[in-house]
């Protein structure tokens, strides 16, 4: 049997609006993966802190105050200090279309963007994580 | 993609029937003007007075948001709006570590009284109304907002508009809270009492339940939390002494005008319905005012699709017309490009100009409740009327809404709503033009970008405050809050003293932090 895939959802930053954080996180878990959820209000270091506790192959980060710039690049650096730089990170939210290419450049596997479907989301974890046996 | 059978459901999934007729167990409800005011609150309606065109609007600095407002103004927008950032709105200064990457994102940046006095630079606070969208901390900004009439010389009686300061849908629905439940609760009584003492054209709460639907409840939903949140309110000025009609009056409320357009026309009227009964046989109002539930109306924001951003011009059209056929106060039209960032100037001119058509133009506010007699409309307000009272009589049981949020009811009815939708879009069952059906390449459109230059601007402004202040007078100041939060004083005349000498709403929230500590929720998903 596979191990299933395992997702931290995170809502980094000040802002509260978590209807998509849940939503996705509710179709991850509906998808037999196994999910994670930080709740709000999390530091860049407390979601680095919760993948390596939880052992997670993938961070998804919900983010819809603009604030993606500040926060995403410091996720990655602090996942490869902690050596964990094969965790992939994907970002939902409110992202211009600049800000996603630049965010991929850094090393974000995925940015998906208002209107995104949940299957592209589920289907794109389960192509970018390596099956576990 | 597959097309589904077409569901003859409203958006929040109540069913609807092939064919309304007359039903003669149907009492039509009074005229416009007359209890439970299901057809409005006033006999002549917009004939009398036209709705307030208030675009909710900040960005970037104080010095910014006031070239907006005077721009908005210009355009003849009848009242202003105020969108503060998130730092402000959940009580941290611009210069906090948590504050980085978010400093005039969302909203303008107020962190002290001088940010408040630029931002009403050259507007005369006692002409213009004016509404604050802020909750954990809005007695401090309302507190500030005081100070800067204060310096204009305008008496306080003269003062006019609305405060959010509503505390118990951030639990239940946007999650910008500050303190645990019971504190805040306290402090909006404050705020409630106060104004009923000083401030007698100024609402000190808008009951919101704009927000509720916005993380994705029904209809229903939205309007029995919000009326339950009332209730609660209600509930706790009258056992802090106040008699119901001493305040009620000033009870102010905040809906969604979403995109099933007989639907929302049929939740105004019910809310209405509903309020006025409970003012009159839950808490024996005697006063007409208190029955009237007043309310302001914004088009829905999550409605907005990113793709195909022209397509938003006409959903805002049809909600904002649903709004005012229900009988809305006022209005807030969404700009088209509202999905991907706050709105620019061209943008949130065309809202506004939708909003003038709608009066101006499309005679619809020549005669009130136009729909009233609809067989259909009847019903359904009816219907939703019902729906409505039943959660609110679940929620009574449960020991009132603390209780509810305690125990997460209303956060996982309303996710549980939300993900439904979500299946529903995802399977084809609801159309979203653009999005899963209807698809085309987009056009690119202008967006407002706002920099960390503003933040920088404000760290330091706030710097230099900081010096030039006297710093043994904030100190003292803070103290005799802290005292206040301790006992039960009305903390108002405490937090009037602490903005007046410059202290910043950092520096007041950490007090307040440190009497009534912070909530953590537990996720609901």
């Amino acid at each position: 049997m596979t191990r299933p895939i395992r997702v931290l959802v995170a809502k980094p930053g000040l802002d509260g609006h978590d209807r998509g954080a849940k939503v996705i996180a509710r179709a991850l878990r509906d998808a037999g993966m196994e999910v994670i959820y930080t709740g709000l209000r999390q530091t860049p270091e407390m979601i680095v802190h919760a993948a390596l506790q939880e052992d997670v192959q993938v961070i998804g980060l919900s983010i819809l105050s603009g604030a993606h710039n500040a926060i995403v690049p410091r996720v990655l650096e602090l996942l490869r200090e902690q050596d964990m730089g094969d965790v992939k990170v994907v970002v939902g939210g409110i992202i211009p279309d600049e800000d996603a290419e630049a965010l991929k450049r850094q090393g974000v596997a995925a940015v998906f963007q208002p209107g995104a479907s949940l299957d592209s989301i589920v289907s794109f974890i389960r192509s970018a994580v390596p099956v576990e046996l | 993609m597959k097309t589904a059978e077409r569901q003859f459901t409203t958006i929040s999934g109540v069913p609807i029937e092939p064919l309304y007729e007359p039903d003669p167990q149907l009492e039509p409800p009074p005229p416009p003007g007359e209890f439970p005011y299901t057809r409005g609150i006033h006999r002549d309606m917009y004939r009398g007075k036209l709705w307030t065109m208030r675009q909710f609007s900040g960005f970037a600095t104080p010095e910014e948001t006031n070239r907006r407002y005077h721009y908005l103004l210009a355009q003849g927008q009848t009242g202003l709006s105020v969108a503060f950032d998130l730092p402000t709105l959940m009580g941290y200064d611009a210069d906090h570590a948590l504050s980085e990457g978010e400093v005039g994102k969302c909203g303008a940046s107020v962190s002290s009284l001088e940010d408040m006095e630029i931002l009403f630079q050259g507007i005369p606070l006692g002409d213009v109304t004016v509404s604050m969208t802020i909750n954990s901390p809005a007695s401090v900004l309302w507190a500030m907002y005081l100070a800067v009439a204060e310096k204009q010389g305008v008496e306080r009686v003269r003062l006019s508009g609305t405060l959010q300061n509503d505390i118990l849908k951030e639990y239940i629905a946007q999650k910008e809270y500050i303190f645990p439940p019971r504190p805040s609760m306290r402090l909006v009584t404050d705020t409630i009492e106060f104004g009923a003492r000083h401030t007698p054209r100024f609402n000190p709460i808008s009951i919101s339940g704009y927000h509720i639907r916005e993380a994705g409840s029904t209809a229903v939903q939205e309007l029995a939390f919000t009326l339950r949140d009332g209730i609660e309110y209600v509930d706790w000025a009258i056992e802090r002494g106040l008699a119901v009609d001493e305040f009620a009056p000033r009870l102010s409320f905040f809906f969604n005008a979403h995109s099933d357009f007989f639907e929302e026309i049929a939740k105004y009227r019910a809310a209405r319905k509903i309020w006025a009964q409970v003012m009159r046989e839950r808490y024996g109002s005697r006063n007409e005012r208190s029955a009237k539930l007043r309310f302001h109306a914004q088009t829905a924001g999550c409605s907005l699709t990113w793709q195909q951003p022209y397509n938003n011009v006409v959903r805002t059209t049809l909600q904002a017309l649903a709004a005012v056929l229900g009988g809305a106060q006022s209005l807030h039209t969404n700009s088209l490009d509202e999905a991907y960032a706050l709105p620019g100037e061209h943008a949130v001119t065309l809202a506004l100009r939708t909003q003038q058509v709608l009066a101006y133009e499309s005679g619809v506010a020549n005669t009130p409740d136009p729909l009233g007699g609809s067989y259909f409309l009847e019903k359904l307000t009816l219907q939703t009327e019902e729906a409505a009272n039943d959660y609110i009589r679940r929620i009574d049981a449960m020991g009132g809404m603390i209780a509810a949020i305690d125990a997460g009811f209303p956060q996982t009815e309303i996710a549980g709503a939300s993900y439904r939708y979500q299946r529903e879009v995802e399977s084809g069952e609801r159309t979203i033009v653009g999005v899963n059906r209807f698809q085309s390449a987009d056009q690119p459109i202008e967006l407002l970008q706002i920099d960390e230059a503003s933040a920088r601007h404000q760290e330091k402004k706030l710097a230099a405050l900081r010096e030039r202040r006297d710093n043994g007078q904030v100190r003292q100041a803070l103290a005799a809050l802290e005292r206040a939060a301790q006992g039960t004083d009305n903390t108002m005349p405490f937090l009037l003293d602490a903005v007046r000498a410059y202290a910043t709403l950092g520096e007041i929230c950490d007090s307040l932090r440190s009497v009534f500590g912070v909530y953590q929720e537990t996720a609901h998903l």
